[in-house]
């Protein structure tokens, strides 16, 4: 691409060029693409649907090719009817493959590449739903056609992911064609930095990576240091278990956050920027790559952008698969190519960063929310969520519940809509849809809390759920039925930690392997009566005294789980017993009388003799002296000794 | 009280304290004499913040690192609160936890930093488990040992080998509770680039890297009687020694540390500063003889050994600018070794010579195969102030309680110039006040050169002697001495003598000096030195009577054949190993290798003839099984060529007998080793 057709980017040129493109287009096949998706093998559903239409002889269009030099006149796409294209995730991954048909919008899940014929012929050609692939309420056991229907997206507001699901990520014309760049224009042209500084703080617009921090005041800090060199950085590092929100929106909407990055670099002075990804989003990082490439090509990355005489350029980084470099001191480092370890701030990165100049870090979904503010106004946006945190917040819902994916939801929902309402409630340990085997809900990943029962109503956003000893954090959100043993899931997370502290301070290196010691000892049977107390002691000490947000965060799970579900270490420590059964050195087994025919063979193999009785009588088990090897549950022939 | 001076106070415990150019509340509370613990706390490294121990409550803060919050006018701090004393002690625990707690027999016991803690903070049990399974002891280094069961990760050793001496020999690898402190891909530090200069073992607050011991091979020495055991000691030595009993930093021990050598049975003591006095006139005369002769300049200096191996590493291209004096530690051993024997009528072997040192690449200089002959090395032991104070109290003396005697004859007599070598600035010192008196027609020379004193890690200095204009410069630490050697790469430098001492205030800071808490000990250490030089009455090598007897009846005069062979030496190119060997004959039991160099210049040289010769030879004289032969490339030794190494011996110049002859030599001496060691 020459620089005069850079430096002439018509974006409503563009947006005509394509919609022109596709007006012939009478159905289009939207095949989710996300990387759930494409593990369900969505990629060879595609195939056969494009191979299905051309057996049929039909006009098919797999990728809409805009000629470079026609743009400004009509695209070319000649005159194909269907159109079938890969989007990225939609967030219903647990039901996927997913396969959308516009402009029915009839919705088919878990769909398989025999299933395509049928599509092709019955619902392109002939316009009806199938049944067998529509999606099924596991309550009503009612099909629905369109995700309206479907309580799992009903409930959410998605303005972040409604464009992930529906455009070609691949395609930088179909951004354009919802306005995509518009904002960056915007901001580049009829406004100054200090306006869009201004307008990201009056939004209040929270940074979503976890610390809920302005972003405007962010933006501000660097606007007003001194000097020519500053950085805009995308911190895509995304590491939290279970969490994919940022993978989706990199993969599914690459260019809102080079948009994002654009607006920020304005704001701030800023010449290049650079996305940091884990290497473990290969896709993410082919997509954000090729966005990047044309965008480059639409001169919308580069030179001169827009005519304005401002140059910017973006630079994809990869991680080398360590969580900690998702902190912002560590990701710099890293960048800078020395070992992801946090450093002591301040000096904060707004005024000392990525090789000692200002820098901006934000998270993937803060940067991809600032075009949509730009666009719609800080009205629109401030309409959404709660005062202090409005607008949407992406969470990864995952756990004992019907409707696992990644769902939006305005700041301000509670945690029962999310689960009963979008989640569809809570299976036991048979998936079965039980709303009273809800114990728990974890929430913000290994830096989150445990919360239960008694926040179900409350209104989630960044204060409500510091305030009871959780965060939002990246947006984790299990949840737990009541076969979940508390101590470890708090175990489950500090393995976790221990193993992605960066091994720089004391607290958290040491400390984490130590919490994890002592929650081994509660559930191996180990722990006395200070193990609590030490335990908690070491939580608040890491807590108050450690380097980094890791290392901060690190006792949360153990705290929270402290905190509501005591009595149940207590139970480990004191009665020796798991309340949810789940600790297999703490469980102890017990004879069924009814089963149990006395024939001794349980208590000759007891290797402590902790299993007495008279012959043809049923046995009992002593639980002061068993140490729950399990022996006596292999020997019965009877099924009469099983753990309680 | 001005304005400007009531804004810069805060209140420390409810202590007004004013603060100046500190650069942190830590800074601040120690100048009120109030000391915060800390491991990863060093002045002169940058602020790392990770050992959570100097915790202190700021009011509208909460409770931060000292280390890293910066000093605002009215800040309200309290180092002592119930809960910061709590966290501090659940810090201490923690490290104790997962640490080797076998203080006894730990070298640092007593001068540990975590056992000092433990007990100021009142830390009565450990309430963690050890859950971090053991990690080898690494001792593959001549100079220092790695125990990383030791180390609480504090990073100081990283820090200081990366940032002040620019070697980067060892950092972090792994992550969480794997982390640990290793040279590069879990090499043992004999293969890494560590240099030996041991800053990482004098900033470690526990006993992870210590200097390596020889103690033990010391006293069996002592013991054997076929053994005279001599002994010299380095100038740095003897203002520090007496800090372990209590005598204030600088004090002179000389007489005190003869006396205690002489009760643990060595027959003579001697003092390194007579070599020193050598050092400068052979020196001085390399110089003045470059500086006229429009040689190569400027000249570096070579007493440092860890600088030496430093310049082979990375900067090959420069080593004709290093000056080929040996160090003095080796000229004494040189010259003791050919000159005692014979008065004292005994076989050389028997002659054993120990080094007393502030240093602990002085151990590896000891072992370079280039400073022995026949197999026995010029110096055979090296010990650390360190050891030689542990072999004081294994005597059972005190040694502020000795009186003083003075040093045998001839070797213990010195001048002050050989003296202040100790300290950095010494050498070039020195060697200006011989070149003074070199090139004045007067009686008086000028002595006192303050302009190159000081503790600044670069002083520069432009003399005038005799109408000459000399600039000189003086580098302590080896980031600052790459620095300067990298400007004389792209010749932006123009100097005609560049003093460089790897450790901070030369010798004097050596690692194997005690234990310091601050680094103003320093400074007395240095003070001390240049007291000595002050007390002496002559301060000019040449003047030295041993030194001009040592030329009269062995050396001939300066720079002469004689005191080029037992006084100078060559240096080889580190910069590639012993690389990309390809192997020629298989030998799998071989107790030797012989790598022949194939390389362009060792090739035009005929290198491929005399592979294929060797290679005959070996089969003819039927050692094939115990040689292997091995093609490699390039040992950076070019203008000698062709070269082939010989185990760990380069034979320059290289032709079947040399070669063949070197293999004789070590075969012979790893069969004579074997018995001794069954």
């Amino acid at each position: 691409m020459t620089d005069a057709v850079a430096a002439q980017v018509d974006l409503d040129a563009l947006e005509r060029a394509y919609k022109e493109a596709v007006s012939t287009i009478t159905k289009r096949v939207i095949v989710c693409a996300g990387t759930g998706c494409v593990a369900s093998g969505s990629l060879r559903v595609y195939e056969r649907l494009v191979a299905e239409i051309e057996r049929w002889g039909l006009d098919v269009e797999v990728e809409l090719k805009l000629e470079e030099d026609s743009i400004e006149e009509n695209a070319t796409c000649p005159g194909a009817k269907f159109l079938v294209s890969k989007s990225g995730c939609q967030g219903f991954c647990q039901m996927g493959p997913l396969v959308t048909i516009l402009p029915e919008n009839i919705f088919y899940v878990k769909v398989r590449p025999e299933d395509a014929p049928e599509i092709v012929e019955r619902t392109l050609l002939g316009g009806e739903a199938i049944d067998r692939l529509l999606y099924v309420d596991p309550r009503t056991r009612k099909r629905a056609v369109r995700t309206s229907e479907i309580q799992f997206y009903a409930k959410q507001k998605r303005l972040l992911l409604s464009q992930c699901g529906l455009i070609d990520p691949e395609q930088i014309a179909e951004y354009i064609a919802i306005g995509g760049y518009k904002a960056a224009q915007r901001a580049f042209l009829a406004m100054t930095p200090e306006q869009i500084c201004e307008t990201i703080t009056r939004s209040g617009l929270r940074g979503r990576g976890g610390g809920g921090f302005p972003t405007g005041v962010k933006w501000e800090a660097a606007r007003k240091q001194p000097g020519e060199v500053k950085y805009v950085i995308c911190n895509g590092d995304e590491g939290d278990p279970g969490a994919f929100m940022d993978r989706s929106v990199m993969e599914g909407n690459p260019h809102s956050v080079l948009e994002g990055m654009m607006i920020a670099a304005r704001a701030i002075g800023a010449h290049q920027g650079y996305i940091y990804v884990r290497a473990e989003y290969p896709l993410a990082v082919k997509r954000l790559r090729k966005a990047i490439n044309d965008a480059r090509a639409y001169g919308l990355l580069g030179q001169n952008l827009f005519e304005s005489g401002y140059d910017f350029d973006i630079e994809v980084m990869e991680g080398a698969g360590a969580f900690v470099c998702g902190e912002e001191t560590a990701l710099i480092a890293s960048i800078e190519g020395k070992r992801g370890m946090p450093r002591p701030k301040p000096p904060f990165p707004a005024q000392a960063g990525l090789w000692g100049k200002p820098t901006v870090i934000n998270n993937v979904e803060t940067l991809a929310t600032v075009p949509l503010i730009i666009r719609n106004g800080v009205d629109a946006f401030r309409e959404i969520g709660t005062p202090s945190s409005p607008g949407t917040k992406t969470f990864a819902l995952t756990g004992h519940t019907p409707n696992s994916g990644l769902i939006e939801v305005p700041f301000g929902t509670t945690l029962r809509d999310i689960i009963f309402n979008i989640g569809g409630g809570v299976t036991d340990s048979r998936g079965r849809i039980r709303d009273d085997a809800f114990k728990a809900v974890q929430i913000g990943g290994p830096s989150g809390g445990c919360l239960t029962h008694e926040h179900l109503d409350l209104p989630l956003d960044f204060d409500s759920l510091k305030g009871v000893g959780a965060m939002v954090g990246s947006g984790g959100l299990v949840v737990m039925n009541n076969q979940t043993c508390m101590v470890q899931v708090a175990r489950f997370f500090m393995q976790f930690t221990q193993n992605e502290s960066c091994g720089k301070c004391v607290l958290c290196r040491e400390g984490t392997k130590q919490m994890l010691a002592l929650l081994d000892d509660i559930i191996e049977g180990r722990a006395t009566t200070d193990t609590i107390e030490l335990l908690e002691l070491l939580a608040r000490t890491v807590q108050k005294g450690s380097l980094c947000g890791l290392g901060k965060t690190a006792p949360n799970p153990v705290l929270s789980t402290l905190r509501y579900f005591r009595e149940e270490y207590e139970a480990h420590v004191e009665k020796k017993r798991c309340p949810a059964g789940q600790c297999k050195a703490l469980a102890l087994p017990t004879i069924n009388p009814e089963k149990c025919k006395g024939c001794g063979v349980c208590a000759r193999k007891c290797p402590v003799g902790a299993i007495t009785g008279e012959r043809k009588k049923p046995y009992t088990v002593n639980p002061d002296l068993c140490i729950r090897c399990g022996a006596c549950v292999e020997a019965c022939k009877l099924d009469a000794v099983s753990y309680a | 009280m001005t304005p400007q001076q009531s804004k810069n106070k805060i209140f420390i415990d409810g202590m007004e304290v004013t603060y100046a150019r500190e650069r942190n509340v830590l800074e601040i509370c120690r100048k009120a004499e109030i000391d915060i613990p800390t491991f990863c706390y060093h002045s002169h490294l940058s602020v790392y913040g990770a050992c959570r121990l100097c915790l202190v409550e700021v009011e509208g803060l909460g409770i931060v690192t000292s280390c890293t919050t910066a000093p605002q006018p009215g800040m309200r701090v309290r180092t002592n609160t119930p809960e910061i004393r709590e966290m501090r002690r659940v810090a201490i625990e923690l490290l104790l936890a997962n640490h080797d707690r076998d203080c006894p027999t730990c070298p640092k016991n007593a001068t540990c930093k975590l056992q000092d803690l433990a007990r100021r903070l009142g830390v009565r049990e450990v309430r963690f488990r050890s859950v971090t399974p053991a990690h080898d002891i690494d001792r593959s280094s001549p100079s220092l040992e790695r125990n990383p069961n030791r180390c609480i990760l504090c990073g100081d050793c990283v820090r200081v080998c990366t940032e002040v001496q620019s070697v980067g020999a060892i950092d972090f690898a792994f992550r969480g509770s794997n982390t640990r402190v290793t040279p590069s891909f879990g090499k043992k530090l004999s293969e890494s680039e560590c240099v030996y200069c041991g800053q990482c073992a004098a900033v470690c607050p526990t006993g992870a890297i210590v200097p390596r011991s020889e103690v033990e091979d010391v006293w069996r020495a002592l013991a054997d009687p076929q053994k005279k055991v001599i002994a010299q000691i380095a100038p740095a030595v003897r203002v520090a020694v007496g800090e372990a009993y209590g005598l204030p930093p600088g004090t002179a021990a000389t007489g005190q540390v003869a006396a205690a050598l002489r009760r643990m049975g060595f027959a003579y003591v001697y003092d390194t500063s007579f070599a020193a006095d050598l050092t400068v006139i052979e020196e001085g005369t390399e110089f003045l003889r470059r500086k006229a002769q429009g040689g190569t300049l400027p000249l570096f200096t070579s007493c440092c050994p860890a600088w030496v191996k430093f310049a082979e590493q990375y900067f090959p291209d420069l080593l004709q600018h290093l000056s080929s004096c040996r160090s003095p530690q080796q000229m004494f051993g040189s010259i003791a070794k050919a000159v005692l024997p014979a008065q004292l009528g005994i076989p050389r072997e028997n002659l054993v010579v120990v080094s007393i040192m502030p240093c602990t690449a002085k151990k590896f200089e000891a072992r370079r195969p280039e400073f022995a002959s026949n197999g026995v090395r010029d110096v055979d032991y090296v010990i650390t102030t360190q050891e030689l104070i542990s072999m004081i109290e294994a005597q059972g003396l005190n040694l502020a309680h000795l009186r003083p005697e003075s040093l045998d004859l001839p070797f213990g007599q010195k001048t002050g110039a050989g003296v202040i070598f100790g300290s950095s600035g010494g050498v070039t010192e020195a060697v200006l006040r011989y070149v003074a008196s070199r090139n004045y027609a007067s009686d008086v020379p000028r002595i006192e050169f303050q302009e190159v004193r000081g503790a600044d890690n670069l002083r520069e200095a432009e003399v005038q002697i005799a109408g000459s204009h000399l600039r000189v410069a003086v580098v302590h630490g080896l980031g600052a001495a790459r620095a300067l050697a990298e400007k004389v790469r792209r010749g932006e430098a123009h100097y005609d003598l560049i003093e460089v001492m790897a450790c901070p205030m030369g010798c004097v800071g050596g690692a194997g000096q005690p234990v310091m808490k601050r680094l103003s000990v320093l400074n007395k250490r240095s003070a001390g030195l240049y007291d000595v030089d002050r007390s002496i009455e002559i301060h000019t090598a040449h003047q030295n009577p041993a030194v001009q007897e040592c030329y009269r009846n062995l050396l001939g005069s300066p720079a002469s054949p004689k005191s080029h062979e037992l006084l100078h030496t060559r240096y080889q190119s580190r910069r590639r190993g012993f690389s990309l060997p390809v192997e020629v004959s298989k030998a799998p039991e071989a107790q030797l290798e012989v790598s022949v160099c194939v390389g362009t210049n060792c090739y035009l040289r005929g290198s491929r003839r005399l592979l294929n010769a060797l290679v005959e030879e070996i089969d003819a004289r039927g050692l094939q099984n115990q040689v292997a032969v091995k093609a490699t490339f390039c040992f950076e030794n070019c203008t000698h060529s062709p070269n082939v190494a010989v185990g760990n011996v380069l034979v320059s110049e290289a032709t079947v007998e040399k070669v063949l002859e070197e293999v004789n030599r070590q075969l012979a001496s790893a069969k004579a080793a074997l018995p001794a060691k069954g």
